[in-house]
C-alpha cells in the first residue's frame, strides 16, 4: 500500500529564481522575488519569516492559486522534472495530478461542516482513483488509524464540529496523505493549536514524512516549530529569500542580520529577565509597494547597514555547503556578531536584588470559584425546573501577588486563565471564594466598585486589531481614562497623554492618528499607554504579544519590563507561550481545567520537581534550537469538559506519570483530590505523587547552550 | 532604572509608512464623504439622481410660473407644451409645478399644519425617527441581552409579523390622513427592521476588546452603547437608512394612491397617479406618468447610492 517514490535523489520540487507579483490599481507590486530551493523525497524545507514576507504566496504560486490578480513574473517551478510555469490548467492538472497536497492553518475551513468526515475522506479516493466506495471507506479508516485517531470507524460517521481542533487537523493531514502525495505543502498547520496538541501533530508530521517519503514544505513564523521539523530552511524577508541552508547551520551560525535578529528576539525556554535581554529588530516589514528594488531590503532595519547596502541589491553569497546568505557582509558579519544576550553585565538586566520574598501583598485570591450557568433550551430548564448545570471555569483557585512582582499564568485554551482574570477585574461575577486587593474586598463586579478601586487595576488586551476603537484618534482614547479618573487637572490632559505616548516610545505625532494608520505593534503600545493612563498598581496583560510578529514581540516585552521598572507596577501576565512567561514573570501559576496545579517562583517551575502536566507542557514547547535535547512526553486524549470535570485529580485522565509512579496504577488519583505538596520557597504542586519522587525526574530540556 | 536597557530597545519610530495627520473639521469630512461616493460609479449615478430631486424640491417656487393649485380651465389634460412643459391634469393644473411641489413634501418640508412646516421631508423624518427609536432599542437589546433582549425582540417580531401594507393601512385609517400621521406610520413600520440590524451589529461589536477595556474602566452602559459601539456600527446603518428612505418614498406613494396620504388638494405623487389613472386610456397618460417616473427614479437613485456606498466600504475593509 505504501510505496516510496522512485529515484529518491531527484528533487520532487525545484524552484529557481521565482518571482511573483500582484496587479493593483497602481501597477504591479512584486510580492516575491529571487526565491530558489529544492526539496527531495523525505526532506522538509522550512519557509520561515514574519507576516507579509511572502511565505504563503510561494505556496500559492506552486499550486497555482494566486487568484485573479496574481501572476508569476519569472523563474521556474519544476515538479518531478516537469516545468509548471506557463502551462494551461489542463496540462497542470495532468502533470500535478493528485501528487501535491496542501494543509492549511485552520482545519475548520478545510473541512466541510455539513458532510461527514468519512464521506469527505473517501471522496478524495473515489474522485482521484477508480476505487469503489467501500474500498475507499476502508482505506480512509486505515489512514485515520495511521494518524492516531482514537476509534476511527466512529470518527468516520461524525461531523467536523464534533472533533477537537487537534483531531480536525489530523483529519486534514490524513486527507492530504490519502493520495500518497509526492509533495505536501503545510501552511502554518499548527499555529491555531495548543502547545501539547501542536507537539503531537508535529511528531505525526515527522513520522509520516519518513514513512511515505514525501517532500514537505513547511511554512511557519515560529522558529521553534521550524527547528523541530526542518532539514533545510529558507528565511524569507519582505518577499526575498535572505538566507538558506541546513536547519543546523542557520540556527548555529546565522549569517544574515535578519536571521540573527529573529533568533535574538525570542526568549529561549529557561531564560529570564534576570539573566538576559531580548533584542528586537527595529521598524517593521515594509509593505510590498515600499520595498527598494535596487538595494538590500533589510537595510533600513539593519544595524550593520552601510551606504553600500543601499546602493545595490546583494546576491546570495555562498557560505559553505548549501548555506547562502543575501548580505554583502555575510562573510565578515560573524566576527562582528552582536554581543550574546546571555550577559554577565548586570546593568543590562533586571535587578534581582530588589526582589524580596516578604514584600507587601497586593492581591490575595482564596478558593476562588467562577461558574457559568449552562443554558439549555429544553422547556424544563426554561421553566427553571430541571437540574442546573454549571461550567466550572475557575474552581478553587488560590494565588498571591506581591507588590511590584509579576505573576505569570500559563495553561492551554479552556484552562480558565482568562476567566480568572475576568473575575478579578470584575467583568464576571464571582461564585464563591474571596478576592482581596490591597486589603479591600473586591468580590463584586466592576459596576459596583468604587472608581478609586477600578483605576488601580487595568488591562492590556491580546488582539491589536480590536484593542482600540477604530472610530477615535489615539490621543482621545488615552485621554478618556485620564479624564474619567481625574488623574491630572483638566488642562493638563493633553500633556499627560503625550507623556504616556512617549513612555511607550511613540511620539507626539501619534496623538491625532487613527488606529487604522498604526501597525500591530504600535496599536499594542497605545493599548499599554491606555492601561497606564489611570496610573494603576496592577496591570493585567492578557496575551499581550501572542498576536504580534516575533521581532515586534520582543520590543513590546522590553517595553512592558521597562514600564514595570519605571512605574513600579505589579503585573499579571497571561500567555500560552511558556518561554515568554518564564522570561517575563517572577512567579508562575500553571492552570489545568479551572485549577492551579503548580505554583511557585518562575525558576522552580522549569526544573524538577514538576507537576506531570507542567512536565508535559514543557516537553511540548518548540525550542528554536535543533540540537536542544528535549524529553518527549505527550498527553493522550483531549481536555475533559469543565461542565463535568473528572473526580479526584482533574488531570488523572491524561496523566502520563501516575501509573508508573504510584501504586495500583494510580487508583488514588481517580478517587481522591490530591494534596498540595511543598517544594520549598513557595513552590507548591497539586499531586498525589510524593514530591521526593517527582524530584527524581530528569529535567525536560538539556540546553546545549 | 538603568539607562542601558533603554538603549537596548530602540524606539520603533521608524515605523511610519502611513499618511498625513488627521485633520478634523466638517468641511474635510464632507469632502472625504464626497470623494468616497465619487469613487464608485454606481454611487455617483445615484447621487446625481437624488441631488436632482433635492435641488428642484428646494428651489421649487423659483422653477415654475404656476402654483400647484392654479387651475387652467382652458387646457385640462393637456400634453407637454411650451406653456406647461409637462402638461396639465384633469383640472388644468400644471404637472411640473405639482411634481416639484410634491417632491418638496417628500424631501424638504414636513407640513405640520396648513401654514406651518418644518424642514426635512416627510420621508426623511419618518426614517430619522424610526432610526432613533430602532437604534436605541437595538443597542439596548443587543448590549444587555438576556430577558431584555427577549422582550424587545419578541415585541418587534410581533410587529413584523403584520404585512407592511396592512400595517400602513391600519395606522393611517385609524389616525387619519396627514403628513404627521404618515411620519408616525413610517416610524412604527420602520423601527423593527432597524432595531434588528443594530442589535446584530451590537452583538458583534460588544465582544471587541475596546468595549471590554471600557467595561474595565467602569464606564456606564450608556457611554459604552452610544460612544464606543454606535460609531462603529454607522457604516451599515447609513447604507440601510438610504434604502429605507427609498422604501418610505414608495410607501408614501402607495398611501397617496390609496387616498391615505396628504389630504387633497396638496400635490402628492401617489394621489396624482391615482387621479390621472382614469385618463390614461382616454389619451392623456401624462398626469399619472410623471409622478410614477418621479417615484421610480428617486427610489432607484437611493438604491444605487446605497449599493455603491456598500461596495465602496467593503472594498476598504
Amino acid at each position: 500500500m505504501i510505496h516510496t517514490h522512485e529515484n529518491s535523489d531527484q528533487p520532487v520540487i525545484e524552484v529557481i529564481d521565482l518571482g511573483i507579483a500582484y496587479e493593483t490599481r497602481s501597477g504591479d507590486v512584486e510580492a516575491v522575488r529571487g526565491v530558489s530551493f529544492s526539496v527531495k523525497p523525505g526532506q522538509t524545507l522550512g519557509l520561515v519569516g514574519e507576516s507579509g514576507c511572502g511565505k504563503s504566496t510561494i505556496a500559492f504560486g506552486i499550486v497555482n492559486f494566486l487568484g485573479a490578480n496574481g501572476k508569476i513574473t519569472g523563474g521556474s517551478i519544476r515538479f518531478q522534472g516537469n516545468e509548471l510555469i506557463s502551462r494551461s490548467d489542463a496540462e497542470l492538472k495532468r502533470l500535478r495530478g493528485n501528487r501535491i497536497a496542501m494543509v492549511y492553518q485552520d482545519p475548520m475551513q478545510a473541512l466541510n461542516p455539513s458532510v461527514r468526515i468519512g464521506d469527505q475522506l473517501s471522496e478524495v479516493l473515489t474522485c482521484h482513483t477508480d476505487m469503489t466506495g467501500k474500498e475507499a471507506w476502508e482505506r480512509s479508516i486505515a489512514m485515520l488509524e495511521r494518524v492516531y485517531m482514537p476509534d476511527p470507524a466512529d470518527i468516520m460517521n461524525r461531523y467536523t464540529h464534533q472533533l477537537s481542533g487537534g483531531q480536525q487537523q489530523r483529519v486534514v493531514i490524513a486527507m492530504a496523505m490519502l493520495n500518497n502525495p509526492a509533495l505536501l505543502i503545510m501552511d502554518e498547520p499548527t499555529t491555531a493549536l495548543d502547545v501539547t496538541v501542536e507537539a503531537a501533530v508535529l511528531d505525526l508530521i515527522e513520522e509520516l514524512k519518513d514513512e511515505f517519503q514525501t517532500a514537505n514544505i513547511f511554512i511557519t513564523h515560529n522558529l521553534g516549530v521550524v527547528a523541530r521539523v526542518s532539514d533545510f530552511l529558507c528565511v524569507m524577508y519582505a518577499g526575498e529569500m535572505v538566507e538558506t541552508g541546513t536547519a543546523e547551520d542557520i540556527f548555529k551560525r546565522p549569517r544574515h542580520p535578519y536571521t540573527m535578529g529573529l533568533l535574538a528576539s525570542v526568549p529561549r525556554l529557561g531564560e529570564s529577565k534576570t539573566d538576559s535581554i531580548l533584542q528586537p529588530i527595529r521598524g517593521r516589514v515594509p509593505p510590498p509597494a515600499a520595498r527598494p528594488r535596487d538595494a538590500c531590503v533589510f537595510a533600513p532595519r539593519c544595524d550593520y547597514a552601510t551606504d553600500e547596502c543601499r546602493e545595490d541589491r546583494p546576491s546570495l553569497i555562498p557560505m559553505g555547503t548549501d548555506h547562502r546568505a543575501r548580505c554583502i557582509y555575510a562573510r565578515e558579519i560573524e566576527s562582528r556578531q552582536r554581543t550574546r544576550r546571555r550577559t554577565e553585565d548586570k546593568n543590562l538586566v533586571q535587578d534581582v536584588g530588589e526582589r524580596q520574598l516578604d514584600q507587601e501583598e497586593l492581591l490575595r485570591i482564596d478558593n476562588l470559584k467562577v461558574y457559568y450557568r449552562q443554558e439549555s433550551n429544553s422547556v424544563v430548564s426554561i421553566l427553571g425546573l430541571g437540574e442546573k448545570s454549571y461550567v466550572r471555569a475557575v474552581d478553587d483557585v488560590s494565588v498571591r501577588l506581591s507588590m511590584g512582582h509579576t505573576l505569570g499564568i500559563v495553561g492551554e485554551s479552556g484552562c480558565g486563565k482568562s476567566t480568572l482574570v475576568k473575575g478579578l477585574i470584575g467583568l464576571e461575577p464571582v461564585t464563591d471564594g474571596s478576592l482581596e486587593f490591597m486589603g479591600i474586598d473586591i468580590q463584586h463586579t466592576v459596576s459596583q466598585r468604587e472608581s478609586q478601586l477600578i483605576k488601580e487595576m487595568q488591562m492590556v488586551f491580546q488582539n491589536p486589531d480590536s484593542t482600540l476603537n477604530p472610530s477615535y484618534a489615539v490621543g482621545r482614547q488615552i485621554a478618556r481614562p485620564i479624564r474619567r479618573f481625574k488623574t491630572v487637572p483638566r488642562k493638563q490632559v493633553r500633556n499627560e497623554v503625550i507623556r504616556l505616548l512617549k513612555a511607550v516610545r511613540l511620539g507626539e505625532a501619534y496623538y491625532d492618528r487613527l488606529p487604522r494608520q498604526l501597525s500591530g505593534g504600535e496599536k499594542q503600545r497605545v493599548g499599554i499607554a491606555r492601561a497606564l493612563a489611570s496610573r494603576p498598581d496592577l496591570i493585567i496583560c492578557d496575551e499581550p504579544v501572542s498576536a504580534l510578529d516575533v521581532s515586534v514581540q520582543a520590543a513590546v516585552i522590553n517595553l512592558l519590563l521597562e514600564i514595570q521598572q519605571t512605574f513600579g507596577s505589579s503585573m499579571i501576565f497571561i500567555a500560552h507561550d511558556l518561554s515568554v512567561v518564564r522570561f517575563f514573570s517572577d512567579d508562575i501559576a500553571v492552570m489545568y481545567l479551572g485549577q492551579v496545579v503548580e505554583i511557585g517562583p518562575a525558576e522552580s517551575i522549569y526544573d524538577p520537581p514538576y507537576h506531570p502536566y507542567t512536565e508535559a507542557l514543557l516537553s511540548a514547547v518548540p525550542i528554536p534550537d535543533p540540537e536542544a535535547e528535549q524529553k518527549v512526553l505527550r498527553l493522550s486524549g483531549t481536555i475533559p469538559s469543565a461542565l463535568n470535570p473528572p473526580a479526584g485529580c482533574r488531570f488523572h485522565t491524561r496523566c502520563p506519570r501516575r501509573s508508573e509512579m504510584l501504586p495500583h496504577g494510580g487508583k488514588i488519583c481517580e478517587e481522591q483530590i490530591p494534596p498540595w505538596q511543598s517544594g520549598g520557597r513557595g513552590h507548591r504542586i497539586l499531586c498525589h505523587i510524593p514530591i521526593e519522587k517527582l524530584s527524581t525526574i530528569d529535567p525536560v530540556v538539556h540546553n546545549s547552550a | 532604572m538603568n539607562e542601558k536597557r533603554t538603549t537596548a530597545s530602540p524606539p520603533a519610530d521608524a515605523q511610519t509608512f502611513v499618511g498625513s495627520d488627521e485633520t478634523r473639521g466638517i468641511l474635510r469630512g464632507l469632502s472625504r464623504g464626497f470623494s468616497f461616493v465619487l469613487a464608485s460609479k454606481t454611487a455617483t449615478v445615484g447621487l446625481v439622481i437624488v441631488l436632482f430631486w433635492v435641488v428642484v424640491a428646494i428651489f421649487a417656487p423659483f422653477l415654475t410660473l404656476y402654483t400647484p393649485y392654479e387651475q387652467d380651465w382652458m387646457s385640462p389634460n393637456a400634453g407637454p407644451s411650451s406653456e406647461h412643459i409637462l402638461g396639465t391634469d384633469e383640472l388644468g393644473r400644471d404637472l411640473w409645478s405639482r411634481l416639484i411641489y410634491g417632491a418638496r413634501v417628500v424631501l424638504v418640508i414636513l407640513p405640520i399644519t396648513e401654514n406651518f412646516w418644518i424642514p426635512g421631508g416627510t420621508a426623511l423624518w419618518g426614517v430619522l425617527i424610526a432610526l432613533l427609536i430602532g437604534t436605541t432599542l437595538g443597542l439596548v437589546s443587543g448590549y444587555y441581552g438576556a430577558w431584555i433582549d427577549e422582550l424587545v425582540m419578541r415585541l418587534l417580531d410581533a410587529m413584523m409579523a403584520v404585512p407592511i401594507i396592512l400595517l400602513y393601512l391600519l395606522i393611517m385609517a385609524s389616525l387619519g390622513a396627514s403628513a404627521i400621521n404618515v411620519v408616525i406610520a413610517m416610524t412604527i413600520v420602520g423601527t423593527p427592521g432597524i432595531a434588528r440590524l443594530v442589535r446584530s451589529l451590537t452583538l458583534d461589536i460588544k465582544t471587541r476588546e475596546y468595549v471590554k477595556s471600557a467595561q474595565t474602566r467602569g464606564e456606564s452602559p450608556l457611554y459604552i452603547m452610544f460612544i464606543e459601539i454606535l460609531p462603529n456600527a454607522r457604516g451599515p446603518i447609513i447604507v440601510d437608512s438610504m434604502l429605507r428612505v427609498g422604501y418610505a418614498i414608495f410607501a408614501m406613494g402607495t398611501l397617496g394612491f390609496l387616498g391615505l396620504g396628504m389630504p387633497p388638494p396638496s400635490p402628492d405623487w401617489g394621489s396624482m397617479v391615482a387621479k390621472g389613472r382614469e385618463f390614461i386610456l382616454m389619451g392623456s397618460p401624462w398626469a399619472s406618468l410623471w409622478p410614477s417616473i418621479a417615484i421610480a427614479s428617486l427610489v432607484v437613485g437611493l438604491n444605487l447610492l446605497a449599493d455603491g456606498l456598500r461596495e465602496e466600504s467593503m472594498r476598504y475593509q
